[in-house]
């Protein structure tokens, strides 16, 4: 047995630091640190209900605005209010941008540079993917970069700018925009689909939407080359990422983009078969968390520092659905929805290093063509917030999906004031620590029998296959 | 280029060696430099010569090949032209510097990065959190959060008010809550080219070309600050500075004139200033949408006018405030426009 402690872990957002105990060349147990803390839920107590729509923001610079959904959902439910439809569909917009661009990132920026690295110089893809994916110098940080920018420059008319914008309300967002600004909306994502259709897929978004299952991606993959999709696929397929990073095979989502009646993705738990989220379930265990108290729904939850705690061994509490861990993200969301391609990989090989990286480049296929619907529903001139009155004493629990995954605010105001504030971020549920009775968390279980040591990615492809997000997973 | 002899000339210095280190922050800074508007951000930089050594977002290296980059810039192997600091430095719990511990060496932030301050030509915080401890050290600032060389708007911080880089210039705050990513951009490319000095700064360790404006310039409310008519709730188009928290007036930065995220800014999506460009600006002591008033007069006026002018002019203006721009004030849209003159503009 040998121990290693792999960090600092970089191309995740912020700070991680994974131990693993290592026997006969492959994992035999693993330990998920995060070794920052900075408090916001100490920092929002005794604050202005309100204040926390300028601190939720800035826990995150990349799931910014998801941190603003959540906090003016929270908001909203302490009020009673329902944003004015136009406000609805201009924070959808402004989320689903967010998280398009965040699926983007992940996948050129963190996830793909690995397989240029020196230690796949013999694989026959191991040129294609120097020249297109090497961190900094490859082609496509030139070619994807301008285009995400391009892409995000639609947050200027949507909510003024990103990252941290203050325009996300309750009631909607604090800016109508006019018919000139709905028809430059249109064209930014029309010009960002083409960019996806020609580079990321070579194909259009309709027919990825609409690969049904496991066997169906294999042939498409295979009828002609499949831009940068295709070129992730192919090495997957050599590498066998469909066996590494298996998961703990139970999936959930709090349910994303309401619509007038419902959420465009709903919320549940898939395990094989469909569920239904009962959030008063959740509890967060601190048992290995260098935190004073005890496990606690969110609603009750408390957070309070305690470094010298001897099990302690990250900053991140141990978010649990009805005592069991639960895996998070696009892969979630794409099963819960129903999405037969994700069904049918679930079904097969579970979560994986694979089946992570196909589901968000899937979503991204299934979200742009509905946000192009979202824009041309608005209407110009109807009210695009509206107004409520904060109660004096009162609760309210915003629960939202940022690209990486389930994000909760659980919000009491007592005497005017924010008398508790306690966020469970994607990433806490990902890469919780183990929990009272010992069950590790999901990463801590996915990393179980990954081949490790010298010269072995095997550990980077499962860590970001995640995409974690460290700083908003313990905030 | 490279011709100092001609006055105005660049002297350029390849490679600027170029660290990035993220200490307590959300990475928010970082994520807006590659919203630069730059048709190639990487090649734009390498184009006046800055190398990137490292980043946390972008670069392969990984684990222990990280901190032996770090270990070859103490040792002077590798130059280090340009330390860059996202995020607050914590010295808590109880001076131990644990609440953030560098992933993988175990040594708190905090040292790595005085350490690496010592060794660097520049040294810049990119961002209000590495400049004064931003929202990082709000509410009673449990961390004990503080900036490179301020604490809210006292000199100090990490590395002490008469710190200065072996470049002869102390700290360069490029403040912004985030910043924006010309704010990064044109200051690094300023110090590649040999043309930043001391006096590109303001007294608060800021560079001058964003720090010298205000946010009010290029406002595209200033047409309801003039007159007064003003905003009353979320969404309505008058000026945000009397009853929802607008600081435009009063804060340093040009987003109303360099604009953000493909043509915005704060006050272009309706939200107030709030700002974040300022020491202290996470505990302004009131809730952020509202205007702190003393007798319905605003506390926070415009940084250089006398209180009494201020008021005269209020009351002058509003009561000459067209219709037109009372109306609209207090709607989402236009609801009067600008009427066609039928003459020609004189």
């Amino acid at each position: 047995m040998t121990r290693i402690v792999v960090g600092p872990f970089n191309r995740v957002e912020g700070d991680l630091e994974v131990t693993l105990e290592v026997k006969d060349g492959v994992v035999a147990e693993a330990w998920a640190g995060s070794p920052l803390y900075r408090g916001f839920e100490q920092i929002l107590r005794g604050k202005h209900p309100m204040d926390a729509l300028m601190f939720a923001p800035r826990i995150c610079g990349i799931c910014s605005v998801s941190q603003s959904m959540a906090a003016a959902a929270a908001l909203a439910d302490a009020m009673g209010l329902a944003p004015a439809p136009n406000g609805r569909i201009t924070r959808n917009l402004a989320h689903a941008v967010e998280n398009v661009a965040d699926h983007f990132t992940h996948f050129y920026l963190f996830f793909m540079p690995d397989f240029a690295r020196a230690e796949y110089a013999a694989r026959a893809w191991h040129a294609r993917a120097v020249e297109r994916f090497r961190a900094v110098r490859g082609s496509a940080a030139a070619d994807v970069l301008p285009s995400r920018t391009a892409f995000l420059g639609a947050m200027g008319t949507l909510v003024g700018k990103w990252p941290h914008s203050l325009a996300i309300q309750p009631g909607g967002v604090a800016r109508a925009l006019e018919a000139s600004e709905k028809i430059r909306l249109f064209g930014l994502l029309r010009d960002f689909r083409r960019h996806a259709e020609t580079v990321l897929f070579n194909d259009a978004l309709e027919a990825v939407a609409a690969l049904d299952s496991a066997a169906a991606l294999v042939r498409w993959a295979a009828e002609r080359p499949r831009g940068d999709f295709g070129a992730f696929l192919e090495i997957a397929d050599d590498l066998a990422l469909a066996r590494l990073g298996r998961g703990v095979d139970r999936f959930m989502c709090y349910g994303n983009y309401p619509q007038a009646e419902s959420q465009f993705l709903p919320g549940g738990v898939w395990d094989g078969q469909l569920r239904a989220l009962d959030a008063q379930a959740i509890a967060e265990d601190i048992s290995h968390a260098w935190l004073d108290g005890e496990t606690r729904h969110p609603a009750q939850g408390v957070t309070r520092p305690q470094d010298e705690k001897a099990a302690g061994y990250t900053w991140c509490k141990a978010p649990r659905l009805a005592g069991l861990p639960m895996e998070t993200g696009a892969l979630a969301r794409q099963a819960v929805a129903g999405h037969p391609l994700a069904r049918d990989l679930v079904a097969g090989e579970g979560a994986n290093v694979r089946s992570r990286v196909v589901a968000r480049l899937l979503e991204i296929a299934v979200i742009l063509p509905e946000m192009e619907r979202w824009a041309q529903q608005l209407v110009p001139g109807e009210p695009f917030c509206a107004q409520g009155e904060l109660p004096q004493e009162g609760a309210g629990v915003g629960l939202v999906e940022a690209a990486r995954g389930s994000l909760g605010h659980w919000l009491r105001i007592e005497g005017g004031r924010i008398a508790n504030y306690q966020i469970v971020s994607p990433t806490t549920w990902n890469f919780s620590p183990r929990d009272a009775d010992g069950t590790p968390g999901p990463l801590e279980q996915a990393l179980v029998g990954t081949p490790a040591g010298e010269g072995n990615l095997a550990v980077q492809h499962v860590v970001r296959s995640f995409d974690p997000c460290m700083v908003c997973t313990v905030h | 280029m490279n011709g100092a002899q001609e006055p105005g000339f660049f002297e350029m210095k390849a490679p600027f060696n170029l660290l990035w280190l993220q200490s307590a922050g959300c990475g928010g800074c970082s994520m807006s430099l590659l919203c630069s508007g730059a048709r190639d951000l990487i090649g734009a930089l390498e184009a006046v010569g800055i190398r990137i050594l490292w980043h946390p977002s972008l670069s392969e290296a990984s684990g222990a090949e990280v901190t032996r980059i770090f270990e070859q810039c103490l040792s002077g192997e590798v130059a280090l032209d340009a330390l860059c600091v996202e995020g607050a430095l914590l010295r808590g719990p109880r001076g131990t510097g644990r609440f953030h511990r560098h992933a993988g060496s175990g040594v708190p932030m905090a040292e790595w990065v005085m350490k690496l301050a010592g060794v660097a030509r520049h040294t810049l915080a990119v961002g209000s959190c590495a400049a004064w401890g931003g929202v990082a050290a709000a509410g009673e600032n449990h961390t004990d959060a503080c900036g490179l060389q301020y604490e809210g708007d006292q000199p100090g911080g990490l590395l002490g008010a008469g710190w200065k880089g072996r470049g002869g210039l102390p700290v360069i705050n490029i403040a912004g809550c985030p910043c924006h990513p010309d704010w990064i951009t044109e200051t690094l490319a300023a110090l590649a080219l040999g043309a930043f000095g001391a006096k590109d700064l303001d007294s608060l360790g800021r560079p001058r070309f964003f720090a010298d404006h205000l946010v009010h310039h290029g406002c595209t409310r200033n047409e309801y600050y003039e007159f007064k008519a003003s905003a009353h709730k979320p969404s309505d188009l008058g000026c945000l500075m009397e009853n929802l928290g607008c600081k435009g007036t009063q804060a340093h930065a040009d987003c109303n004139i360099r604009l953000w995220s493909g043509g915005g800014s704060c006050a272009r999506g309706g939200a107030p200033c709030i700002s974040c460009t300022e020491p202290g600006f996470e505990e302004p002591g009131h809730p952020f949408h509202e205007t702190p008033k003393l007798a319905g007069i605003p506390i926070g006026l415009p940084t250089d006018m006398p209180k009494a002018w201020f008021v005269a002019l209020a009351a002058l203006s509003k009561s000459a405030t067209p219709k037109r721009v009372r109306d609209n004030a207090v709607a989402d849209h236009q609801v009067v426009v600008p009427p066609v003159k039928k003459t020609g503009l004189k």
